[in-house]
């Protein structure tokens, strides 16, 4: 059993009670909230009969369903206007603070909490997302829960749940140029398997984690739910408290050092003791792109689609399956293989310094011939940083579309989706099957710059070959 | 047509039903239900839309459209099941569907709290006996009595040895699987904890 690690420390400090089943009563610091998954809970209360216990500890935006084209109100969608109704109606009723459309801070979750400053070091928080372990990139507890949750967090600011076991990815040396941490992500995954970190939570840590700024961090964190792990985190250190400092929501005048102080207490101890580590070599990563339908069935740019005898048995049933449903030969190379959309964005990959590489690579470039290519940046702040450092400009003149923030394609609750069996080269997180929104739709998962990279040659493509 | 579905509630001690197998490992939540019926304030339309892609795909030879299977509630799985997004959605629409419980190899951590969470339990089975019992060709006329206490399953000549996790079997056996009510019983203890955590008073926008 872990023990000193920051996991333990920060689930202690939260745990209100050992419930009579064995699991424990934990108080969750903050509380996001957002269209999809919290209108059932808002629902339940009412039949209930129970309020908000602490609505000043909940904070909502919209994301899942807004549209990136045009967001005047009423919304074409008929239905995503009840949605984003539903919300509206349920903050104001329940004094919850939103951030809606317009306001400056809309966009997805788990963009728009850090950049408010919300996420801190040290709290637990939940959202009926499971996207949600993003948060662990400053060195909380963060984890995904179902809407039954989100009604008893509302209503009691606790859920019940089991104490995770702690699992130390230890990412020695450092990534390559080129290589982002998209790439170590999606590489920690297919090393160990989309199911290996249940019942864990993933502590990443070691020369190549610390070298990596917050927003890459975030893509670590985001995408632990990929390898299994409800929560993953990354202990706090300077970088953490200066991209905290003077947000919106950060702690302010004296209360800065008293934060700062406490924040660095937290830290996994130097003799602390993990269920299990595991050591991952950073500098052995290359561009990473997916060739299945899980996260994990991933090759380098310079590998061919692994064949059925290379895979583990565990592995073979999925990988028969992915090779009918994507039409891939095994032994084939990922790279060159033709792609019809690229999508930048999402709650992984969607943030300003994703957008500042995709341009790099973008810059007086232009996108392959019938081709889609757009970019949803992760939240309004996004956009308008982008706007004054002239990002949008160049996506434009390359001939990707600029639209509206939202989660879009990442998993197309919007008008943005594949048609037929269209490839996607998409920054997001999941190539399940039909996940872009078409049944037969087809998502190679890559970094930004991979994106950028495919939609100039029209094709899976090596990013280094444009950033010599 | 279904009968009219009615949510479990109280004491779940026992499940009798006919048994559904749906062969494939890390089946995620995105294919249990679509993103596009996620758009609902509701849960009641679900039922109908379980699978839909994959029972579209295979053009009435789903598991979930044969014939033989429109009664089963023991939805048996192989591991990872339900992997992927959070969303309730999908455990609301196997049991709007019908299902009443789910063994299988192993479950993803939040489909399974989930599922908890609704009074859906989730058993499992080691690979091997998952294996015989989807092989078995008899298997959509197999009809397993799972009881709670002893976690056993049982049919004519079946008697499986069930796994669940001891919080969860408690909270099925003292009924208190909808966590809200228990959690309430320590409102002090809450308030307290709140009082107690150290950023509350540097965190401006709680003030």
């Amino acid at each position: 059993m872990s023990q000193d690690t920051l996991f333990d420390k920060v689930w202690d400090l939260h745990k209100v009670s050992s419930l009579p089943g064995g699991s424990d009563q934990i108080f969750i610091g903050l509380h996001l909230i957002h269209e999809v998954t919290s209108p059932q809970a808002f629902g339940a209360l009412k039949d209930k009969n129970l309020k908000v216990k602490f609505p000043e500890r909940t904070v909502a935006t919209v994301d899942h369903i807004v549209p990136t084209d045009n967001q005047s109100r009423p919304f074409k969608d008929n239905l995503a206007e009840q949605m984003i109704e539903t919300l509206e109606k349920n903050c104001l009723e329940h004094k919850i603070r939103f951030f809606n459309i317009g306001s400056g801070n809309q966009g997805i979750v788990h963009v728009v909490a850090p950049e408010l400053g919300l996420t801190q070091p040290g709290m637990t928080i939940a959202c009926g997302d499971s996207h949600t372990s993003t948060h662990g990139a400053f060195g909380s507890i963060a984890f995904g829960i179902g809407t039954s949750q989100v009604r008893d967090v509302l209503a009691t600011q606790t859920i019940a749940m089991n104490k995770l076991k702690v699992r130390q990815i230890w990412c020695d040396n450092k990534l390559s140029k080129g290589v982002y941490a998209k790439d170590l992500v999606l590489h920690i995954i297919n090393t160990l398997g989309v199911k290996a970190g249940v019942g864990f939570a993933y502590e990443f840590a070691g020369p190549a984690i610390n070298a990596l700024s917050i927003e890459e961090r975030m893509t670590i964190c985001n995408m632990s739910i990929e390898g299994g792990a409800r929560c993953g985190y990354i202990n706090p250190d300077e970088k953490t408290f200066s991209y905290i400092k003077n947000k919106l929501c950060a702690p302010k005048n004296e209360h800065w050092e008293k934060a700062v102080k406490w924040w660095k207490s937290l830290k996994s101890d130097e003799d602390s003791i993990y269920d299990d580590v595991i050591k991952i070599d950073a500098s052995k990563v290359e561009p990473t792109v997916t060739w299945g339908i899980t996260p994990g069935q991933s090759v380098g740019i310079n590998q061919q689609i692994p064949l059925l005898e290379e895979l583990s048995p565990n592995d073979q049933l999925v990988a028969e399956e992915a090779y009918e449903y994507m039409g891939f030969k095994p032994g084939q190379s990922i790279k060159n293989i033709p792609v019809d959309v690229c999508f930048i964005g999402s709650c992984t990959n969607g943030r300003i310094s994703d957008l500042r590489v995709a341009a790099q690579v973008l810059k007086d470039k232009k996108v392959s011939k019938n081709l889609k290519a757009f970019i949803v940046p992760g939240s309004e702040k996004v956009a308008n940083e982008a706007k004054q450092e002239g990002l949008d400009q160049i996506f434009k003149d390359s001939g990707f579309q600029w639209r509206e923030p939202g989660c879009s394609m990442c998993l197309a609750m919007n008008s943005d989706k594949l048609i037929g069996n269209q490839v996607s080269a998409s920054s997001s997180n999941r190539n399940f099957k039909g996940r872009q929104g078409s049944p037969s739709g087809r998502t190679l998962l890559m970094s930004p710059a991979m994106v950028a990279a495919a939609a100039i040659n029209g094709k899976v493509s090596d990013v280094r070959e444009f950033i010599k | 047509m279904k009968s009219k579905f009615t949510p479990p509630i109280g004491k779940i001690t026992q499940i009798n039903g006919q048994c559904i197998s749906l062969i494939g490992n890390d089946i995620d939540t995105d294919r249990i239900i679509p993103a596009r019926f996620l758009k609902c304030v509701n849960f009641d339309s679900l039922g109908e839309s379980v699978f839909k892609d994959d029972r579209e795909t295979l053009k009435g030879k789903h598991p979930f459209d044969l014939e033989e299977n429109k009664n089963a509630a023991i939805l048996i799985v192989n591991s990872n099941f339900g992997c992927g997004s959070s969303r309730e959605h999908a455990p609301q629409a196997l049991m709007r569907w019908g299902i009443k419980a789910i063994i299988g190899e192993s479950f993803a951590d939040i489909f399974y709290s989930n599922c908890i969470a609704i009074g859906i339990p989730c058993f499992t089975l080691p690979n091997k006996s998952i294996q015989e019992i989807q092989k078995n060709k008899d298997n959509k006329f197999l009809f397993l009595e799972i009881d709670l206490k002893n976690s056993l399953a049982n049919s004519k000549d079946l008697s499986l040895k069930l796994a669940i996790k001891e919080s969860s079997r408690k909270m099925f056996l003292l009924g208190e699987w909808d966590a809200t009510a228990t959690l309430l019983e320590n409102e002090s203890l809450i308030e307290n904890k709140c009082n107690d955590l150290p950023y509350l008073e540097f965190n401006s926008y709680l003030l």
